[in-house]
């Protein structure tokens, strides 16, 4: 449907799901960054607003082998994104140099045939009319906007924070298209307090995203599906590994864990 | 028996049931279309959080809701390309009502899309940003220029009411209407193909969905092609039950025995073609398609609101049993046969379109998510029933005052047959 598009910049990060504990660090920095307006109902959690959700796997076996992986998930920023061809309005789009899937709110018309087709339930639906508690409005940030009801939004990678870097390169009379690693982090991977996230540019060979992408433990989430991601999970756990794609039986990889839930 | 007040209104001189009672009839679907109302207005004061979706379930019974009376509204551009476009001169007997059906159902899905929608007040972006890429774009120009059609169809109608008719200039207009009528059949029946395809079209092509996802022929999924189909198919059968409604209810006959088995064998023939190409597919998904994926049939289905039932029920008991029922003569000239493989087939789309719609979103991609269940709120629910009560409302006027059925007069005279 849509074509493939080449892009000199591959914005991309790589998780490493045996140094993540879960703690939400990341979760929180996201929606403080993006202006995520808080649930009225915190219990309601099939309508929450959070673009970064931590999930919950388990190896599905009891004490003493049991084991835990916590699962950090923002948006693919797939290569070949399920949600941009069946947008009818064209409100989202992988056309930008950095290989970042956008999503233009005021042209969203709210049909939500994106959150249909996207299988990481990365994208997410203003149900209700955003409201901040009294006094937190002040801690909005004036860097991203607001998002009215009715439209879908989802990570973008911290965008802002990538003009912001280019801004600066500009500034000090250097390529804002050769930025140095660590000029322009998302918000939740400078916040990870374990290192577990790192971001960079895919297709720079110099940087440790690129490396790690490539490395022997590095695995996609549903990477049979062809979306191409741009996020790498890594683990030194085959069953951790296993779990990031369906498997038929007798394939290797094997079944899924019990449960899992959003963390 | 004295005539009702209004009988100057009535087509020809037929004999309708007394204003009095029409009016309660009228207020009983009046007060359910007024609460489906308050049940949009809610919604749109308060947004759709108001309903039963979620980011889980992005779509739920408003597109099912659509899909199904879309396609079971597909009566009017089956009928219609049948009846001009292939001179089947027997459908001129139904295809008054065909038209009626068409319009109450894509003007109520109309209604339900924009209730639908997030953002209501740009709905508008689709014909000024349009995304030649995506299913959901045809969908939106489609069915607009296809309501505009059924319009355009079922204004002559209107006009042909004894009164309005005397009016020379709305007379020839009718006229002249009617004239043209092949080509706006010819119109309505591309549209309808275009977007009843596209309507499929949209979920074959969510490729990351694995209950959903069919490879296809050249850009089309094969859903599209189903999906027109299946339409075809239950399209005449609708309109043959809302017939037998319109019977039941003034107990009078509107259309020969003969005219129903011909629209009968039109939906089996029809309904038989999209069995043969749905099994197939259906076949290929679960040994071919799935596997790729890495996933199997038996884990598209799970526990009971999500079981194997639903599967059989669709293709088995309402779709090869009335397929057969609608296909062979003796069978389909059983009175209860008949009418059951008629409620069958309609019942059997609808629930195609619920699978496609809630099962297909419901089914877990990422191997640790798990299967989460879809419940409609009251907020869904009325609107539906407003349409439904809408659609009434609009037959019942029709019947009333305008000349639907040209075979009426004629049939309630003589002895009734069959
Ligand atoms: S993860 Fe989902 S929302 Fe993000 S680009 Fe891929 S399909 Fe689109
Ligand atoms: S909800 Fe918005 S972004 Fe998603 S497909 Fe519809 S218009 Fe496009």
């Amino acid at each position: 449907m849509s074509e493939h598009k080449n892009f000199r910049i591959r914005w991309g990060m790589a998780i490493d799901l045996d140094k993540c504990t879960g703690c939400g660090a990341c979760v929180v920095s996201c929606q403080v960054e993006n202006n995520n307006a808080p649930l009225v109902d915190a219990s309601d959690k099939e309508r929450i607003v959070n673009w970064l959700t931590v999930y919950r796997l388990e190896n599905g076996k009891s004490f003493p082998d049991a084991e835990v992986a916590y699962l950090p998930r923002p948006c693919m920023q797939c290569g070949n994104p399920s949600c941009v061809p069946v947008c009818p309005v064209v409100a989202t789009d992988k056309n930008e140099e950095g290989g970042i899937v956008s999503q233009i709110y005021p042209r969203c018309i709210g049909c939500r045939y994106c959150m249909a087709a996207c299988p990481y339930h990365v994208r997410v639906f203003n149900w209700f009319d955003p409201v901040w508690p009294k006094g937190m409005e002040k801690t909005l940030t004036p860097f991203t906007s607001t998002r009215p009801r009715g439209v879908v939004e989802k990570c973008n990678f911290c965008h802002q924070r990538w003009d912001m870097a280019k801004e600066k390169a500009r500034k000090d009379g250097t390529d804002p298209m050769d930025l140095p690693e660590g000029a322009y982090v998302p918000a939740c991977v400078e916040t990870c307090p374990t290192g577990a996230l790192v971001f960079g540019d895919l297709n720079n060979k110099d940087h440790k995203v690129s490396q790690l992408a490539h490395g022997p433990h590095a695995r996609r989430l549903l990477e049979r599906l062809g979306g191409d991601p741009q996020v790498y999970y890594i683990s030194r756990r085959d069953w951790v590994l296993d779990l990031l794609d369906n498997h038929l039986a007798g394939e290797a990889g094997h079944g899924k864990a019990e449960g899992g839930h959003h963390g | 028996m004295a005539k009702p007040i209004d009988s100057a209104l009535f087509p020809g001189d037929f004999p309708r049931c007394s204003l009095l009672k029409f009016l309660i009839w009228l207020s009983f679907w009046g007060v359910l279309f007024l609460a489906g109302i308050y049940a949009a207005y809610v919604v749109f004061a308060n947004g759709l959080g108001m309903t039963g979706l979620t980011n889980y379930f992005a779509f739920g019974l408003y597109i099912t809701f659509d899909l199904a009376v879309i396609a079971l509204g597909a009566g009017a551009f089956f009928s219609g390309l049948l009846r001009y476009i292939l001179n089947m001169d027997e459908l001129k007997n139904i295809i008054n009502l065909a038209v009626i059906g068409g319009f109450f159902c894509y003007s109520g899905a109309m209604l339900i899309l924009t209730m639908e929608l997030g953002q209501p007040l740009r709905a508008w972006f689709g014909f000024w940003h349009p995304n030649v890429h995506s299913m959901l774009t045809e969908v939106i120009f489609c069915i607009s220029c296809y309501l505009l059609v059924l319009t355009i169809e079922y204004v002559p109608l209107i006009m042909e009411q004894k009164h309005l008719n005397k009016v020379p200039f709305l007379h020839n207009f009718a006229h002249n209407m009617h004239i043209f009528m092949p080509l706006f059949a010819g119109i309505g029946a591309f549209l309808s193909t275009f977007h009843q395809g596209s309507l499929g079209g949209m979920y074959g092509v969510m490729f990351a969905r694995p209950f959903v996802f069919r490879e296809g022929f050249f850009i089309w999924p094969w859903t599209f092609f189903l999906f027109v189909m299946s339409a075809a198919a239950v399209g005449p059968c609708f309109t043959t039950l809302i017939c037998k409604c319109i019977e039941l209810a003034s107990g009078r006959q509107m259309t020969t025995w003969k005219v129903k088995q011909l629209m009968g064998k039109i939906s089996g023939t029809m309904l038989s073609l999209y069995l043969f190409f749905k099994l197939i597919d259906t076949y290929n998904w679960a040994v071919n398609l799935l596997p790729t994926l890495g996933e199997t049939y038996e884990q598209m289905f799970h526990g009971l609101v999500y079981g194997q039932w639903l599967f059989w029920l669709e293709l088995g008991v309402c779709g090869v049993i009335p397929a057969v029922i609608l296909l062979m003569k003796p069978l389909r000239n059983n009175h209860t046969l008949f009418w059951t493989a008629c409620i069958l087939a309609c019942v059997g789309i609808s629930l195609n379109r619920y699978t496609v719609t809630v099962q297909g979103l419901a089914a877990p991609v990422m191997p640790f998510d798990v299967w989460r269940v879809y419940t409609p709120r009251w907020t869904e629910i009325l609107p539906s029933i407003m349409v439904l009560a809408y659609g009434v409302i609009i037959v019942s006027l029709s019947y009333r005052y305008l000349p639907v059925f040209p075979q009426e007069k004629e049939l309630n005279q003589a002895p009734a047959e069959g």
